[in-house]
């Protein structure tokens, strides 16, 4: 889902740059006041970074032909919120576009938008729907990694659809052209995050550590 | 879960990443990212790349790094995970 360094016209990139920058600050903050709290928390909080390093190195083949990676943003955003993802998705972003060129520091704004903020975001709210509406644990968690992931690049798509507008059929046209790349190699990733997310979130929460928001 | 509940959750992930190398031998299996820029270079011929990566890394050394990346994340997770367990067993 990374947007490559120069793929965006100077002032989207700005201003991604600035919509995603207090989203950054505001989630060190909750970090801090997480930490303060609950210095137990240190562990997961790990965890999830770690979950988050390895599945955005993991370039998996999919059904359409091309590779995508899934994002992992789903697993510390249900523990303590969307806010935290947002600085650990950072640290991850930065780290590819400084040593591995994927993504750049130009696109880093648009990039942690979609992966470190829309996407645990969206994990986040559809986790607390899920709980509300009654639903098992273990679905909760698949459905919150699964949209979570699926978001995150229909997010890349609509930035590129907004930069790129197709020149006949406008911004509509650039969005179904862009999500069928993203979106369709990403389906059936996500649903395999999904199961892979439970299975961690099981281990974790194993053996009575209570977990935020958990119901099981 | 179970243990077996959970063995048959990453076997069905694991099936999912694999059918496609099945199903489609012959596929080139590239990045999205590229095929993305590849639409915007071919859409707006007139946009022009304004800046470009500091630095590239070679295709073998774009190798270690990810799996640096991935062995760094899957190290964090363990160490939890096997804490915990190492706790809950005595």
């Amino acid at each position: 889902m990374h947007i490559m360094e120069g793929f965006l016209p100077a002032g989207h990139a700005l201003a991604w740059t600035c919509v995603s920058a207090p989203f950054v600050v505001l989630g060190a903050r909750s970090m801090k006041r997480i930490l303060a709290e609950r210095p137990e928390a240190r562990l997961n909080i790990a965890a999830s970074a770690g979950f988050t390093f390895v599945l955005s190195a993991l370039k998996l083949p999919s059904v359409s032909g091309s590779c995508s990676h899934p994002t992992g943003t789903a697993l510390g955003a249900m523990q303590f919120g969307p806010g935290i993802m947002a600085v650990i998705g950072a640290i991850v972003l930065l780290f590819q576009a400084l040593l591995l060129a994927h993504g750049g520091l130009s696109t880093l704004g648009a990039n942690i938008f979609s992966m470190a903020i829309a996407g645990p975001w969206v994990a986040f709210g559809v986790w607390k729907l899920a709980g509300r509406l009654g639903a098992p644990a273990a679905l909760a968690v698949f459905l919150s990694a699964f949209l979570g992931d699926l978001s995150t690049y229909l997010v890349t798509s609509f930035q590129l659809a907004l930069a790129f507008p197709d020149a006949q059929s406008g911004f509509g046209g650039a969005f179904a052209k862009f999500a069928g790349i993203f979106a369709i190699t990403q389906l059936p990733l996500a649903v395999a995050e999904g199961l892979v997310t439970v299975v961690v979130m099981n281990a974790l929460q194993a053996r009575n550590v209570q977990v935020e928001g958990a119901k099981a | 879960m179970s243990a077996r509940a959970n063995s048959l959750l990453l076997g069905l992930a694991a099936l999912i990443i694999a059918a496609p190398l099945i199903l489609n031998p012959t596929g080139q299996f590239g990045g999205t990212d590229d095929a993305a820029s590849e639409v915007v270079t071919s859409s707006h011929p007139a946009y022009e790349k304004w800046t470009g990566p500091l630095w590239q890394p070679s295709k073998e050394m774009e190798g270690l790094l990810f799996a640096l990346q991935a062995a760094f994340g899957a190290g964090l997770l363990g160490y939890v995970i096997g804490r915990r367990h190492g706790r809950s067993g005595k």
